[in-house]
């Protein structure tokens, strides 16, 4: 077994970057495969063994600090079935749903206006020094204070239900630990009607781009894939927060579908290699090379039948009408299914907020302990898998996670080559028109790479050019 | 909901700030964030300067204030952290990570292990249910920066000004500390504005 090559601490040089890209050709000088490389290594699977059941939804969301209700949910809804807990008490379930609402609203709203805004404010081309949401706020200060506002809204419904707005605390084993007081719900009832409009024209302004720019829009690394999320059981509706696993393939057929999700490992496997400490998960019977599939927004508006509320599962139907028969390949529409869920969120909190369950009292159920726990939740980016394994002593000893932007690293790399391959095949320098295209290709799969390296949306980027005898011959970084 | 402000006088010198996440999960990032509106008074009194949250990479001009979020787990965190000492007149540990290792430092003390990176990286990538490694060896590649043999606090690589505890931190505790130090009037904070879960 080859050595992992450990140092201890000393002055090293090397150009940092957390996203790096290496480009490697043929000897006729064409791209033969470009690789985006995960550099972070976190080792959590190994290092939770031995915690107890109840630290594990509090621990494990601090890998990631931009979608953490998603790993804090996941994981409680692993430890519920560690204790036995098939259904919560309602007013549980319910307050975790308005948590995760809460969330996936801030962190689409978060990659919209804070990630992505710049570029489609101030165009792909606009200096460095501008293309922030700082700039925003200075040139467009009610477009900044609207995106401030909204995913102010959504932290702040974060903080009601899990205690704190990064890292909370409410979800345990079984159900929750605290309900919603009046005088906070109506706080929140206040606001939702701006809510709704601001998140409708929101809506109307990612869809605008997206039917303005076909070009752009059609022709941008949108080569077809598989896709997977959960569903709703019984109809197929979307359902962030719990369902049944489906797969369809590149014409929208079904690969599976309402699969119990606790079977996951039957039909997903991961591959590994060498360069990359992100592995690569495939479905199982069509094997790695045919298997790969994407999740997030856009894959959520195939794969699913419907949406439960009126508003969004209009904008859905405008978005489906545009592709024609099968599934939607174009990723960059990925904003506009992205600001669909935002309208969906609202639509959902303001069901959760008239229901009177939230300020129910009955917060824990109990049941008969089981060894084994297997959870999916729909995070912001898409399917993420918690699978853990406890002993009697209430000790984790086992412990796997796949998270969303893993799903998404073959999509990605392949994204990767085939743009490369467009900009780059016969030549032998790098420019910088070919940082910004790799750039805007990996950006648009929305890779939360904190869950395993850590890098907002704006991501620095290297690129290195290697001959087919492996000698590098240019190498660029985007700077400022 | 108010009227946006007015801009402030344009020419009084800002102060930068820079930021960079280490080995942290950009919760801290998020705090920053959450000083919300105030961003927008804040916006007055600084530039920012290299950050993931803006598009700049290196740094530009000498800054006032470095804020660390995360801690030291490879070789390139190390450098950056380095490199924000150089460039930067304060610097800032933000959160649990920049200041004892935070989460990730949970894998320095694995029981009964006298090589707890191996065996995370074994986890991972070889011992691991439900992966196919055809080649059996853990990622090993030029492309990937090295592994330090455990994870460091900031400070325990450079000298680190000030530290803001929690996981994270709230958007309040971040502003009060900016908006004191740009205007000299950092005292240190109550004990209850920073206390914990
Ligand atoms: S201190 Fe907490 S919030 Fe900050 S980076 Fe570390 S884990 Fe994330």
């Amino acid at each position: 077994m080859a050595e992992p090559r450990l140092i201890e601490i000393s002055p090293l040089t090397r150009v940092e970057g957390h996203g790096k890209v290496t480009v490697h050709l043929d000897k006729e000088g064409m791209v033969d495969e470009a690789r985006l490389h995960i550099v972070e290594f976190r080792g959590f699977e190994r290092f939770i063994r031995g915690r107890l059941m109840w630290e594990v939804p509090v621990i494990v969301q601090r890998l990631c600090g931009i979608c953490p209700v998603s790993h804090h949910l996941a994981a409680a809804k692993a430890m519920d079935m560690i204790a036995g807990v098939d259904e919560l008490p309602p007013t549980a379930e319910k307050m975790r749903r308005l948590m995760h609402y809460g969330q996936v609203m801030q962190s689409h709203v978060l990659h919209f206006f804070h990630l992505a805004e710049p570029d489609l404010l101030f165009g792909f081309d606009a200096p460095a020094e501008k293309r922030n949401i700082f700039e925003v706020i200075r040139e467009k200060p009610e477009l900044g204070r609207r995106a401030i506002l909204m995913r102010k809204f959504g932290q702040d419904i974060i903080e009601a239900t899990a205690g704190k707005k990064i890292h909370g605390t409410a979800a345990i084993p079984g159900g929750v630990n605290r309900n919603l007081p009046i005088a906070t719900r109506d706080q929140f009832l206040k606001d939702i009607e701006q809510m709704e409009a601001w998140a409708l024209e929101s809506l109307a302004l990612a869809r605008d781009y997206t039917l303005s720019h076909p070009d752009l829009v059609l022709g941008f690394a949108a080569f077809p894939s598989h896709y997977m999320s959960l569903v709703r059981e019984g109809d197929g509706a979307l359902d962030l927060y719990h369902g049944n696993l489906r797969a369809i393939d590149i014409w929208g057929g079904t690969i599976f579908d309402q699969l119990d999700y606790t079977k996951y490992h039957e039909v997903l496997v991961e591959d590994v290699r060498s360069w990359s400490y992100m592995k690569f998960p495939y479905i199982k019977e069509l094997g790695p090379e045919k298997g790969w599939y994407r999740v997030g927004p856009l894959a959520r508006m195939d794969t699913v039948d419907f949406i439960d509320t009126p508003l969004a599962n209009a904008a859905r139907d405008e978005l489906i009408a545009t592709n024609s028969g099968g599934a939607t390949h174009a990723i960059l529409a990925n904003h506009w299914a992205r600001m669909i869920e935002v309208v969906h969120c609202v639509e959902k909190i303001r069901e959760l907020l008239h229901d009177p369950d939230l300020q129910g009292t009955d917060l824990q159920a109990k049941g008969d302990r089981r060894e084994e726990g297997i959870a999916m939740i729909e995070a912001p980016r898409g399917n993420l898998i918690h699978h853990y394994k406890v002993d009697e002593k209430d000790q984790v000893t086992y412990c796997n996670l796949i998270v969303s932007t893993t799903h998404n690293n073959e999509g990605m790399n392949r994204a990767v080559t085939d743009v490369a391959d467009k900009v780059i095949s016969g030549r032998q320098t790098i420019t910088e028109g070919m940082l910004n295209h790799i750039e805007v290709a990996i950006r648009a799969h929305d890779p939360c790479l904190s869950c395993a390296t850590h890098a907002l949306g704006q991501m620095p980027l290297q690129v290195e050019l290697f001959d087919a005898d492996g000698a590098m011959i240019d190498s660029r970084t985007r700077d400022a | 909901m108010p009227d946006s402000q007015d801009a402030p006088a344009a020419d009084l010198p800002k102060a930068r700030i820079a930021t960079a996440s280490l080995a942290g999960c950009f919760g801290c990032h998020m705090a920053i964030l959450d000083i919300d509106e105030r961003l927008i008074d804040l916006m007055a009194l600084v530039e920012f300067d290299r950050s993931p949250l803006t598009d700049i990479k290196k740094f530009t001009k000498r800054c006032d204030i470095g804020i660390i979020e995360g801690g030291c787990c490879n070789e390139e965190n190390v450098h950056v952290l380095q490199d924000f000492r150089e460039n930067c007149d304060i610097l800032i540990g933000l959160g649990q990570c920049a200041i004892m290792g935070g989460l990730p430092a949970m894998r320095n003390a694995i029981m009964h292990s006298d090589e707890p990176l191996r065996e995370c990286l074994e986890e991972a990538y070889i011992t691991g249910r439900y992966i196919r490694n055809k080649t059996h060896n853990i990622p090993n590649d030029p492309a990937l920066p090295l592994l330090l043999d455990k994870v460091y606090a900031c400070s325990e690589v450079v000298e680190m000004d000030y530290q803001i505890p929690g996981c994270a931190p709230t958007g309040d505790v971040i502003f009060e500390t900016l908006s004191k130090l740009l205007t000299g009037k950092f005292r240190g904070f109550e004990r209850e504005t920073i206390k914990f879960d």
